[in-house]
């Protein structure tokens, strides 16, 4: 493929890992946090952290728009979903987390009419093919995907689709960041930042981190090549004692961010006062509601939901794994009570969260041998 | 007594989960969900913690893609498939095209010649006559295009809504082969794999056909009887061909997965050396799916003996629909179970079974 085939070239990739490797020192341990779950993916899926030296370790950060949403979210979620006559939309790998009793998929089990989407866009058809029931989009993920609501919010404005609702778990990146830099336990060497939140809020947000923080940001797109160019990036800040938000994916980010998608989210949106992460607890104005404008279209306003936070178990120590204090298999509860197949916290729920990959490669990647 | 050295923690971690992975997965769901139809983790629990178990009997427990049972003397292969693929016809072939091959292939990299089908229609109230007539046609042509015979089978009608248009159920028998030697427990260190031909066609057409993205490639599913390449296979490498499977729901990589279990083996797979076709390849992409996982109708994955492969890959390339049969990589010993990949880019990774599928209804 052109255009794509260019950033996968092995013979650059190694080339640039040879690079990383005379440019490390030996002595030090670096451990450098993707915040963004597509950063994750690449990672996993191109074998991108075989590539790096020993002592240059990734944390994954919580940037998994899935795996942030908490259990009672999902029970709220269910909880619609059930209501007589609604058809419940979701992204696929939504319908498999867990809540306090089940998951999506458990509810579909049981009789509840829910049906994954590709976009925003696929919910609202399906609302105007049944104009005689309500289609509920249980919307999530970060900046990235916030624009692409709103914008299927005023379409449905626009079009006068009076049954299609949203459920809005749409979260920002900047105060779960803060949080774990506020936390006196961090230990972290720098950041990759996340490439397609900043395609709509531009790199400016993220100067707090260098700024108040002294840890480097590098925005990072999302080839393997692009990984590993940003990672020898930040080391080369660290080398050189620089700390400064530097671009990578200038293909793509423009410094300002996508002015037309932060005006539409400012329309539709609202901040919530606070909002609760799954294995980071409440932040406050870290997630976004519709407005009142958009009240009407509102799925929470629309339904009664329990509203019922659900504790994060308390042996769940997800939080700790996320600031990088702890490895997962430090965790009291990792791989005995907390699997993949049935897991207590975030950094199990997802294939790309930190314990669930620990829990299915741990042993290969510390051996790293193929005999 | 000498002593033990000390563990530590992760070393502790790892041994319960390593013990935890060679265990029988437990089927402990309260409910049938779609994941336990998708060919990945759930799919496992249902058959290996429900099924086997409860039937025990040691043709079923060697977990083939057919059973085999001795008949004075002849060894006998018996398979079966339900098939309730949306839509009923897709680029590329149908339901019943499906139905037959589906069946026939389960038999044929068992390395049994197939003899004969049985054929069960669920049939919904409502279901137009002319679609049934063309499905009946299906079946017929694909059956002599394999050389079976139909030579038994049932209907059954149920109310509106209650089967979407048709579901159909084929059993196959066939005798196995005097040249086959194969077993899922016989690869060895050193063993070649090959695939027969480009993999993801059949998942990505019907995914296509669904009209869910608005997509638009040419891509028609491989649907088609596999025995040709498995008597090729069979002729070349005899006693060296270890096992075959045909890549069906969860793709290839399902597929070396449960073998590299089966065996207590590792696999090494080069992604670089898999075929897949371009227009594959940038439907996956779009779509964010590993074309390993994508199912096929029509492609098998052998084991050979290393002193053997050329000649069988060579053998697999002068069949119809086999031209681009690809050595993909090799057994290994260590880490037994598990199936790594070199990826293109140059890094190497775990091939995981999938926890789940997003693509049901495929077959």
């Amino acid at each position: 493929m052109r255009f794509v085939d260019e950033f996968r070239d092995p013979d650059l990739g190694r080339a640039l890992a040879g690079e990383i490797l005379a440019s490390v020192e030996p002595g030090r341990h670096y451990k450098v946090m993707e915040v963004c779950g597509g950063h994750t993916h690449s990672i996993y899926k191109y074998g991108i952290d075989d590539l790096l030296p020993e002592n240059v370790e990734l944390v994954h950060g919580p940037g998994c728009p899935v795996c942030v949403i908490p259990m009672g979210r999902v029970d709220d979620g269910i909880a619609i979903a059930k209501q007589p006559g609604v058809i419940f939309t979701c992204f696929g790998d939504m319908m498999r987390i867990p809540g306090s009793n089940g998951s999506l998929l458990d509810a579909k089990a049981e009789g509840a009419d829910v049906r994954m989407v590709y976009s925003p866009l696929d919910a609202l058809r399906i609302a105007k093919r049944n104009p005689d029931r309500d289609v509920v989009f249980f919307a999530i993920g970060f900046e990235t995907t916030a624009p692409s609501t709103a914008l299927t919010l005023k379409r449905a404005r626009a079009e006068g689709v009076p049954n299609f609702l949203c459920m809005c778990n749409h979260v920002t990146i900047v105060p779960p960041l803060r949080a774990l830099l506020d936390s006196p336990d961090l230990r972290l060497d720098g950041f990759i930042g996340p490439g397609h939140v900043s395609t709509v809020v531009g790199a400016r947000p993220f100067e707090f981190i260098p700024a108040d923080y002294g840890k480097p940001v590098v925005i990072s797109g999302f080839e393997p090549l692009d990984v590993l160019q940003s990672i020898q990036m930040i080391l080369r800040q660290l080398a050189e004692g620089r700390c400064e938000v530097e671009n990578q994916y200038t293909r793509v980010v423009p410094y300002e961010g996508n002015l037309r998608a932060l005006e539409v989210m400012s329309e539709v949106f609202q901040l919530r006062p606070h909002f609760e992460w799954r294995g980071l607890g409440f932040i406050s104005q870290s997630a976004l509601a519709l407005s009142d404008a958009y009240a009407d279209l509102d799925a929470e306003r629309r339904y009664e939901v329990p509203g019922v936070r659900v504790a994060d178990p308390k042996a769940c120590q997800c939080g700790e794994v996320l600031k990088g204090v702890i490895k997962p298999w430090e965790c009291k509860v990792f791989g005995t009570a907390c699997t993949p197949e049935r897991p207590i916290g975030t950094c199990m729920v997802s294939p790309e969260g930190a314990c669930a990959a620990y829990y299915n490669y741990g042993r290969y990647a510390r051996e790293r041998e193929v005999v | 007594m000498t002593e033990a050295p000390p563990q530590s923690r992760e070393e502790r971690i790892l041994g319960i989960i390593e013990t935890a992975r060679a265990k029988r997965p437990r089927f402990r769901d309260e409910q049938i969900t779609m994941s336990h139809g998708a060919g990945g983790k759930a799919t496992q629990s249902l058959i290996e913690g429900l099924l086997v178990p409860a039937l025990e009997n040691d043709a079923l427990a060697a977990l083939g893609d057919a059973g085999t049972i001795a008949v004075d003397g002849a060894s006998l292969a018996l398979t079966t498939d339900s098939f309730v693929v949306k839509p009923l016809r897709f680029p590329g072939g149908s339901i019943g095209e499906l139905a037959v091959n589906g069946t026939v292939n389960d038999l044929a990299v068992s390395g049994a010649r197939p003899l004969a089908l049985s054929l069960s229609l669920i049939l919904e109230e409502g279901l137009p006559a002319d679609q049934l007539r063309q499905e009946v046609q299906a079946v017929a042509d694909a059956a002599e295009r394999a050389g079976v015979a139909v030579v038994t089978g049932d209907t059954k009608v149920v109310e509106r809504g209650h089967a979407d248009g048709m579901y159909a159920c084929t059993s196959g028998v066939g005798v196995v082969d005097p040249r086959a030697s194969t077993a899922t427990a016989a690869l060895r260190p050193g063993d070649r794999i090959i695939v027969s031909g480009s993999i993801g066609e059949h998942g990505t057409a019907i995914m296509l056909a669904r009209d869910e993205f608005e997509l638009e490639a040419e891509i028609e599913s491989d649907t088609r009887s596999l025995w040709p390449a498995v008597d090729a296979l069979l002729q070349e490498a005899g006693p060296s061909l270890r096992c075959m499977r045909d890549a069906t729901r969860g793709g290839v990589a399902s597929a070396l997965n449960e073998l590299a279990r089966a065996s207590h083996v590792a696999m090494l797979v080069s992604e670089a050396a898999v075929p897949v076709h371009p227009a594959v390849a940038g439907a996956a992409e779009l779509l964010g799916i590993d074309p390993m996982y994508v199912a096929n109708e029509g492609k098998l994955v052998a084991f050979v003996a290393p002193e053997a492969a050329g000649a069988a890959l060579d053998a697999l390339r002068s069949v119809d629909g086999c031209e681009e049969a690809a050595e993909i990589g090799e057994v290994r010993t260590e880490p037994p179970g598990m199936v790594l990949v070199d990826t293109a880019f140059g890094g190497r990774r775990v091939m995981d079974l999938l926890a789940g599928d997003p693509l049901p209804r495929i077959c």
